[in-house]
């Protein structure tokens, strides 16, 4: 099996990798260095490292100031406090003025694992999503993931990137892999159903894919990396093709991808849609791997929306 | 100190009220108290002390304001009109539909303005910010911002503080305009945050104490922050919320209220004949 790799240390690389490249690229960080990995950038670049200490709010100050100069800056801490803590200091200090920062949050969803409810975060993206001209992309693989942070460097305005704590498979290392900001894939066609997946749920979507062949029904397995702007035009082809969906995200089922989608095609191609991800409760602690099945995070989990949208399929 | 230009900047702090008191009453809402008791620091800001050019707004190397206390921005207005970033005219516009002067500062709408603001606490942080880029990249360009001092019970004023300071951003000069009043009424009653000297300088800050409607102790301030090294500044400044309109004078009600017809006129009244006695 494949060596796994969390998308977090990915993140970690990247930004290392990317700091030769790019001379504006700053870094910040909330007393989490070791744990989001911009600790690997900190040992490369001390010199554009700020450690903000825990004062998350300050932090996205301080990188929207970076902004307005023409830095690049990458502030990174935990999804929760991300997306949660600092809601306002990003919605009116980083996205009203369309700043060029960059938020790198890990440990987002509930693989974040043994910490429990307080930091496993089911609801950045729904947040994210809500404020004007934010840029979300949620990467399913080491390899999408450098290639986020890349983009979301070439992108002049705000973006919201996703990371998790979790090793998970390498799905995307192959060469026709492309990635596009704002673009869906297509990772495999199909006729019955079409399986919407983020993150990680994108591994369970392909096995759950096998799944449903071995019983006659054929699903298309759509990646959204890229959660806002949507890739509209390819959901409603799919919608078209298929007849029913199912969206599967380690996010609550409230506010996420399995939302966004519904609310692009329900006015212009009303098929259903079944939203697979944390039902409306908090999350728990336990190890990673044990929260997913518990949840019904997992393949096992797609299958079965996927049948309760073909029953629902006229 | 250059009495002709003393005069001047006390002349200039008189029409930036005037402004202010046009912009409230156009809009028939705003914050007219906190306005007036930062007109006179925003007069020797924007005439004399900030190193910027309005034919040239987004020079890299100007020097950077940040009004954190948005809320005051029809006297940031009425300073950068009267400074020659748009029109005049414009601040009867103030909160009107389609206008650049927005209800609290807006970074998009015209040009100069440093950081948009309005959520409390959060501006000081970006101007923070902006002298971490100074240090970064080794500009001589400095950053002032004013806070309130209800302001200050923000949680994030004290985070961007001990930043400040950690960082040692001698090129960072923070005004608090200390009115002493907010909308539940007196600070000291609301939430108390003072004193403020003692807990700067405990926060690794130097600390300058003044008379915020003097304009001599306001240039000398800001000209002492200048050559402090190794630390940022705050300048304390004590301030009188509605200065210069009598009966807004220490009066938390003038907060967010804007003058009726008769309370305009006698303000433009009161304010122009205090600009003909000087």
């Amino acid at each position: 099996m494949a060596e796994k790799i969390a998308t977090r240390e990915a993140y970690g690389n990247a930004l290392a990798e990317l700091g030769s490249k790019y001379n504006n690229l700053v870094v910040l960080d909330a007393d989490l260095a070791a744990a989001t990995k911009t600790g690997v950038f900190k040992k490369k670049f001390p010199e554009r490292f700020f450690d903000c200490g825990i004062a998350e709010n300050n932090m996205f100050g301080v990188a929207a100031g970076l902004a307005t100069t023409g830095k690049i800056p990458f502030a990174s801490t935990f999804a929760m406090f991300a997306a949660g803590r600092s809601f306002d200091q990003i919605r009116n200090s980083i996205g009203y003025p369309h700043l060029n920062v960059k938020i790198g949050a890990t440990h987002a969803g509930i693989t974040v694992g043994e910490d429990g409810a307080t930091h496993q975060c089911n609801e950045d993206i729904a947040l994210m999503r809500t404020i004007p001209g934010m840029v979300i992309i949620n990467p399913s693989d080491a390899v999408e993931a450098r290639c986020a942070v890349e983009e979301a460097i070439k992108h002049n305005g705000p973006v919201y990137m996703r990371f998790g704590r979790l090793a998970v498979s390498v799905i995307n290392d192959n060469p026709s892999y492309k990635f596009e900001l704002g673009k869906g894939i297509l990772l495999e066609d199909g006729n019955d159903i079409t399986i919407v997946a983020t993150g990680i749920m994108v591994e369970q979507a392909l096995l759950a894919r096998e799944m449903l062949a071995a019983e006659g029904i054929s699903a298309a397995v759509v990646n959204i990396h890229t959660i806002k702007p949507l890739d509209t035009q390819l959901l409603i082809a799919c919608a078209q093709q298929t007849g029913a969906m199912v969206v599967s995200e380690e996010h609550s089922i409230i506010g996420g991808l399995g939302s966004a989608v519904c609310e692009a095609l329900s006015g212009v191609c009303p098929i259903p849609i079944v939203r697979h991800g944390v039902e409306d409760v908090f999350g728990k602690s336990a190890p990673a791997k044990e929260l997913l099945e518990y949840f019904n995070l997992n393949a096992k989990g797609i299958v079965e929306k996927a049948k309760i949208a073909l029953s629902m399929k006229h | 100190m250059n009495n002709d230009k003393i005069l001047e900047l006390k002349k200039i702090a008189t029409d930036i009220r005037i402004g202010a008191i046009e912009a409230v009453h156009s809009a028939k809402s705003g914050h007219p108290g906190g306005a007036l008791s930062c007109a006179d620091i925003l007069a020797c800001l924007y005439f004399s002390e900030l190193k910027i050019d309005p034919e040239n707004p987004e020079n890299p190397e100007r020097d950077r304001f940040v009004l954190s206390k948005g809320h005051s921005c029809p006297a940031l207005y009425s300073a950068m009109a009267l400074r020659g970033y748009f029109d005049l005219e414009e601040l009867k516009k103030f909160r009107h539909l389609g206008s650049v002067v927005q209800g609290h500062p807006d970074m998009k709408a015209i040009r100069g303005i440093d950081m948009s603001a309005g959520s409390l606490g959060q501006g000081f942080s970006c101007a923070c910010g902006m002298a971490l880029a100074g240090k970064i990249d080794k500009k001589d360009y400095r950053v002032y911002s004013i806070i309130g001092d209800g302001e200050s019970q923000e949680g994030q004023i004290w985070e961007a503080i001990m930043f400040a300071a950690h960082y040692k951003l001698d090129n960072l000069c923070l005004i608090i305009d200390n009115n002493g009043l907010q909308i539940d009424g007196k600070v000291k009653d609301v939430m108390n945050t003072m004193p403020y000297a003692s807990k700067l300088k405990a926060f690794g800050w130097n600390v300058i104490s003044i008379d915020g409607h003097s304009i001599e102790q306001i240039l000398d301030a800001l000209s002492t922050a200048k050559t402090v090294k190794g630390k940022p500044t705050v300048i304390v400044a004590k301030t009188i919320k509605g200065k210069g309109v009598s009966f807004m004078e220490d009066q938390a009600g003038w907060h967010g209220k804007a003058p009726n017809d008769d309370e305009y006129a006698q303000a433009i009244n009161e304010l122009t004949e205090y600009k003909n006695s000087l």
